[in-house]
């Protein structure tokens, strides 16, 4: 195999590279040895820590899918809430009027500068002040309000950098058959922008869910990371137990999310139907637009 | 009108998250470029381990990774980082946390420097004589780090942002302070526009100065 940094390997980089493999193994196997001694010391191996887990259903269904069904909640909802606000500034970043240009790109700039938690501890404190929901609702209200805040600043970005990858054809070819600028915005660049789009909103979509843990941490939402502590409390302290099977469950989520992002991205990029042109999610995180000015985003790799 | 200040120590408080993003980037740039180095390493089993480690850990959300380290870490285990007070020891499982989550950014950032190289310099390099260090350090490094800014700025200004998830469990940080600002006094907005522009101000030039490096480093093609 060859890359930018090495050529195809020869005899004698083989056997370095065999002699590397084994100091590897013997540095992990270390690793891994002082972890599981370090875990059967503290008996958070024992089988009664983690039988609530594999043998019955009682710990997923009293703590674990309760907890699952309001991150989703939390998730979805900010996500339906922050698309449409998140496209209103993004072609609002985009008009030709400076008064609708400036505002738009101030707020936008401003909720991606600020963190997610302060936001929700904002909305919390806001909520609970200003209004009489009671207390469950509020926390759900207040997580959604912190997520939504500062998604629509990023999806707003997304947007503004969807359109902006299509070829300046499209806008010249519909000013030359007499189009509007809302008609071609609507009829034209949104159209194609949308599919572009997909594979970074989809990615976006992790970053929420990820952030729903926020809620839970600090201002006990009852979300999957909070169901921890009732149920470590429940089943004799097993806290390794229940944090190893919460974050197996994000990453199975999350990962079923990134694969299908890619997968959305991989479809569009040989589609010919579209122009091809993809906002996708570059490996930092950030966004990375095909054939378009590159653009700083800061999000991806939020909490 | 800023009396609501009186008792609070707010730059300490603001000095605390600058300590956390500033340790924490130190040791998630060691880290990440460790990693970086495995994934993309000839040894197929290091570039299989900075692989899965990289999507393990990117998947998993950062607040749950900071209450293992409080909870599991220290709680269960006993593991306290050679300090002694509980402040101390909040502080160094903080940072460990965000090293272990932040590395796995830097490990792409820095990947995705290299891979903007074009294997054409590498071969050319080669094909002029140079040995495997010479190839490294005058054509390949000099041009991934060039590219390699903008990324990483992104990673350090989320970086900052994210130390506020250590008010999680008990560092006394920005956010933590403005918690417990926003319940005593009956100063929502102004607390929080404080403590909005105080974000304001720590990312908001990173960014900008930065994006101005970057720019002016970056490798024309």
């Amino acid at each position: 195999m060859s890359s930018v940094l090495y050529d195809t390997q020869g005899p004698r980089a083989k056997r370095r590279n065999i002699l590397y493999t084994v100091l590897f193994v013997l540095a992990a196997a270390a690793v891994v040895w002082w972890v599981y001694d370090g875990l059967a010391e503290k008996h958070q191996l024992d089988w009664v820590k983690w039988k609530p887990f594999f043998a019955g259903t009682q710990a997923w269904e009293t703590f674990i899918w309760p907890g699952f069904q309001n991150t989703i909640k939390a998730a979805f909802f900010a996500l339906i809430i922050a698309l449409p606000l998140g496209a209103l500034f993004g072609i609002g970043r985009l008009s030709d009027h400076r008064w609708v240009r400036v505002p738009g790109g101030v707020v936008v700039e401003f909720f991606r500068a600020i963190p997610v938690l302060l936001l929700m501890i904002i909305a919390n404190q806001a909520y609970s002040e200003y209004t009489d929901l009671d207390p469950d609702t509020r926390l759900l209200y207040a997580v959604v309000t912190g997520l939504v805040l500062y998604n629509a600043s990023v999806l707003a970005e997304i947007v503004r950098a969807g359109i902006l990858t299509l070829p300046r054809g499209q806008t010249d070819a519909a000013k030359a058959i007499g189009m509007r600028k809302g008609q071609t915005m609507v009829f034209v660049l949104l159209p194609q922008a949308v599919t572009a789009m997909l594979p970074a909103i989809v990615s976006q979509l992790v970053v929420i869910v990820k952030d729903t843990a926020l809620g839970g941490a600090v201002l006990s939402f009852p979300e999957l990371l909070a169901s921890v502590r009732p149920m470590s409390a429940n089943y004799g302290s097993n806290t390794i137990a229940c944090f190893t099977i919460v974050a197996l469950v994000y990453l199975a989520l999350n990962f079923a999310l990134t694969s299908f992002a890619s997968w959305l991205e991989r479809r569009l990029r040989r589609g010919k139907k579209s122009t091809g042109a993809v906002v996708g999610t570059g490996p930092g995180g950030e966004l990375e637009t095909i054939g378009a000015p590159s653009l700083n985003m800061d999000d991806g790799t939020a909490a | 009108m800023f009396d609501f200040l009186d008792g609070y120590d707010l730059l300490g408080a603001f000095w605390v998250t600058v300590k956390l993003t500033v340790f924490s980037a130190l040791g998630s740039l060691i880290w990440g470029t460790l990693l970086a180095g495995m994934r993309v390493s000839p040894v197929p089993l290091m570039r299989g381990f900075a692989t899965a480690y990289v999507n393990v850990v990117r998947n998993i959300p950062l607040t749950v990774i900071i209450m293992f380290a409080s909870l599991g870490l220290y709680s269960t285990l006993g593991i306290a980082l050679g300090s002694t007070d509980i402040k101390g020891i909040n502080f160094r499982l903080a940072v460990l946390a965000f090293v272990v989550y932040t590395a796995s950014f830097v490990c792409e950032a820095i990947r995705s420097g290299i891979n903007t190289v074009p294997v054409g310099q590498a071969e050319a390099a080669r094909a002029l004589g140079l040995s495997f260090t010479q190839v490294l350090r005058l054509i390949v490094l000099p041009q991934a780090f060039r590219s390699v800014v903008n990324p990483l700025s992104n990673v350090l200004i989320a970086l900052t942002k994210n130390t506020t998830v250590a008010s999680a469990i008990g560092v006394a940080e920005a956010s933590y302070l403005m918690k417990e600002m926003i319940e005593n006094e009956a100063q929502l907005l102004l607390i929080s526009g404080v403590f909005a522009l105080g974000f304001v101000i720590l990312t908001l030039p990173t960014g900008l100065i930065l994006g101005w490096v970057a720019k002016k480093v970056a490798v024309k093609r």
